[in-house]
């Protein structure tokens, strides 16, 4: 990137690569899903006192269809496994998942017969946040972290393996 | 009222049941009777008459001693008279393959709790009219609240369910939606 200052209007010159992936992580939005107390705080992250807004992924929407990102807030029961499953086959690539909390992760305390012990047996995650839930501070960390990988990925990557 | 009042009253209605009044901390306030398996459905009824008045079924849950005991469940009801600001437990000692006869017939809300045991216990009711599981997935194997279930089952995710719809009534609900959207347009 360089300032080029020769002409009337100064011009920035950049790679396609880099304005596009700044784009991208720049306007995170997540799809509205959340599963159980990890939520509530997404949804403080989302509240004007952390203010997710500050780092553009604060437009929680509705459909799947309009979000790049799902924010995966509390222990995913086997029986929700294939809902899920399915919010995240229509959301549009490219897409991204953090898997919030030790229950996401891991199964967390919910070791049993009805809690899948980690989401990523359904769908491919790309960021894991511990905590039981995890504080705001620490959910904008892992989008941070989302916004890192995003902008050292490039366009020409094939997508991410997706599990059946 | 105490239990053994209650037994008293209600005797006659349930002729050659035995009803065993049972010690409990909360007797003063929720008396509890052993009721026979096969006289369940008679003492609610009886319990309904005037002068008791338990109308309003509060709960239904079981409660599994194996191995400890050779009657392996106990079935758990609570019922409740609004008019009278009085509660009863009826307990029913019952095995997993014998026969209890559904109370939705006489308390039409008795019909999910009853789903949730047999989901979750396997004890299968006669007469309830949807019998089927209400919490697991519908394809679940065994019933996880029993003593002998591994509570730490390891098993893959089911990660994909079949639409509820067929195509055919899929499509049928589009049209219909765009019929009723194009009918809505200002002329």
């Amino acid at each position: 990137m360089g300032l080029e200052t020769d002409y009337e209007i100064p011009i920035l010159t950049t790679s396609a690569e880099f304005f596009i992936q700044w784009a991208r992580r720049s306007a995170i939005w997540p799809v509205s899903f959340g599963l159980a107390c990890c939520a509530i705080e997404m949804m403080a992250t989302g509240a004007s006192r952390y203010d997710m807004a500050r780092f553009g992924a604060e437009v929680f929407r509705g459909s799947p269809r309009q979000s790049d990102l799902m924010i995966i807030a509390g222990r995913l029961s086997r029986k929700m496994a294939p809902a899920m499953r399915r919010v995240y086959d229509q959301m549009p690539e490219p897409k991204w998942v953090i898997s919030m909390g030790a229950c996401a992760s891991c199964g967390g305390v919910f070791d049993n017969y009805a809690i899948v012990q980690g989401a990523d047996q359904v769908v491919p995650v790309d960021v894991f946040i511990p905590g039981c839930p995890p504080r705001p501070e620490a959910l904008i960390y892992g989008i941070v972290q989302l916004q890192k990988k995003i902008s050292a990925s490039r366009l020409d990557q094939t997508p991410k393996a997706r599990i059946a | 009222m105490t239990a053994d009042q209650i037994i008293a009253a209600i005797a006659p209605a349930v002729p050659g049941a035995t009803l065993v009044a049972l010690a409990s901390a909360d007797a003063a306030v929720t008396p509890t009777i052993v009721v026979p398996r096969e006289h369940l459905v008679a003492t609610c009824k009886a319990l309904q008459a005037p002068g008791l008045e338990f109308v309003a079924f509060s709960d239904v849950t079981a409660v599994d001693f194996h191995p400890n005991r050779a009657t392996r469940f106990d079935l758990v009801y609570h019922l409740v008279s609004p008019h009278r600001r009085a509660r009863i437990r009826l307990k029913v000692q019952i095995n997993a393959q014998e026969a209890i006869e559904t109370l939705s017939t006489l308390f039409p809300g008795a019909g999910w709790p009853e789903r949730e045991i047999y989901d979750l216990f396997g004890i299968v009711f006669d007469g309830h009219a949807d019998m089927r599981r209400l919490m697991m997935p519908e394809d679940w194997e065994g019933h996880p609240l029993r003593k002998d279930y591994p509570v730490q089952l390891r098993k893959d995710a089911q990660t994909y369910m079949p639409l509820q719809v067929t195509e055919e009534e899929f499509k049928a609900n589009m049209e219909r939606d765009r019929f009723q959207r194009g009918s809505a347009k200002p002329r």
